[in-house]
């Protein structure tokens, strides 16, 4: 086992939590993320599961925030795996590869000013993730699905 | 703070990065050391120890390097800081140079059950107090440099 889970059984599979996200709230900002983690500690979820789940969603939640002009965030939690969908109906990423690297970032200063923007955004959701897709296009919003998996690969349902 | 014989052990176990090599730290003694003022979680300060820290006044750069567990050390001052250590699970947060959170950061902190310590002294004095006390730097993971 590549990582340790508590017991789902007593859970009916999957476990669906949805939010949506204003644009700008930085105060909220984050809400969403905790509350995921939240039920997956309650599944049983071991800490560093529950750690990766947080730093995708909170990553992304922040996506929304700052740059998608808010959005919605579901987490879809099932016995071997979360998978976490984001949309957002916001500006899209024109060069996602651009994206992905540490460090290119095009928040404006008054959000660096507050600790984020440094570009880290995108690498730190694909460090913690099993698999991340990027949909999007300029003008035609951003959808983000990344899955991670409790368990190895070969003990994973086909 | 940590014995004359133990400080190469501890230096040793920093410069290799290997975890597991300095001495757990309870944080009512980090908070004397660094004569810092508890502004909440009090209650808490003597049943927490820690033994790793991680300074930092970016949020990803939390998120990508703070180990959980981790006291960490910053100039941020929003309420998404205490969001940041929530998610890494580190279970306080100093504040340094002097600097105070804001009004909704305290009360989240209090929420959560995270204690806030003000120090005075810069973050690289704040880092290497703890730093020379035995408290571990989290290991940053080779990005190629």
């Amino acid at each position: 086992m590549k990582y340790p889970i508590g017991e789902f059984d007593s859970v009916t599979a999957p476990y669906i939590v949805k939010f949506s996200v204003e644009a700008d709230d930085f105060l909220a900002a984050g809400e969403a993320s905790m509350q995921i983690k939240e039920t997956l500690k309650m599944l049983g979820a071991s800490s560093i599961i529950c750690q990766r789940a947080a730093v995708i969603t909170y990553e992304a939640e922040m996506n929304l925030v700052i740059h998608g002009g808010g959005g919605e965030l579901q987490a879809s939690i099932d016995q071997e795996k979360i998978e976490l969908l984001v949309r957002d109906e916001g500006p899209g990423i024109p060069d996602v590869d651009l994206a992905m690297q540490e460090g290119f970032s095009t928040a404006p200063d008054h959000i660096r000013e507050m600790g984020f923007g440094a570009g880290m955004g995108l690498p730190n959701i694909k460090r913690n993730a099993d698999e991340l897709h990027i949909e999007t296009a300029p003008g035609e919003g951003t959808t983000l699905r990344a899955v991670l998996f409790f368990v190895s690969p070969s003990e994973r349902k086909a | 703070m940590a014995g004359g014989g133990l400080r190469p052990k501890i230096e040793k176990a920093c410069l290799k990065g290997i975890p597991g090599g300095g001495m757990r730290m309870n944080l009512g003694d980090i908070v004397k050391l660094l004569d810092g003022v508890v502004l909440c979680g009090e209650d808490l300060t003597g049943s927490l120890d820690v033994k790793y820290a991680y300074g930092a006044d970016l949020m990803s750069d939390v998120l990508a390097f703070a180990k959980p567990g981790s006291l960490l050390i910053t100039g941020l001052t929003n309420i998404q800081i205490v969001r940041t250590a929530q998610m890494m699970d580190l279970p306080a947060i100093v504040f340094a140079r002097g600097k105070r959170p804001q009004e909704n950061t305290l009360e989240l902190a209090k929420k959560a059950g995270v204690p806030i310590i003000l120090v005075k002294k810069s973050m690289y004095e704040t880092c290497g107090i703890l730093f020379g006390a035995g408290i571990i730097p989290c290991e940053i993971p080779d990005r190629g440099v």
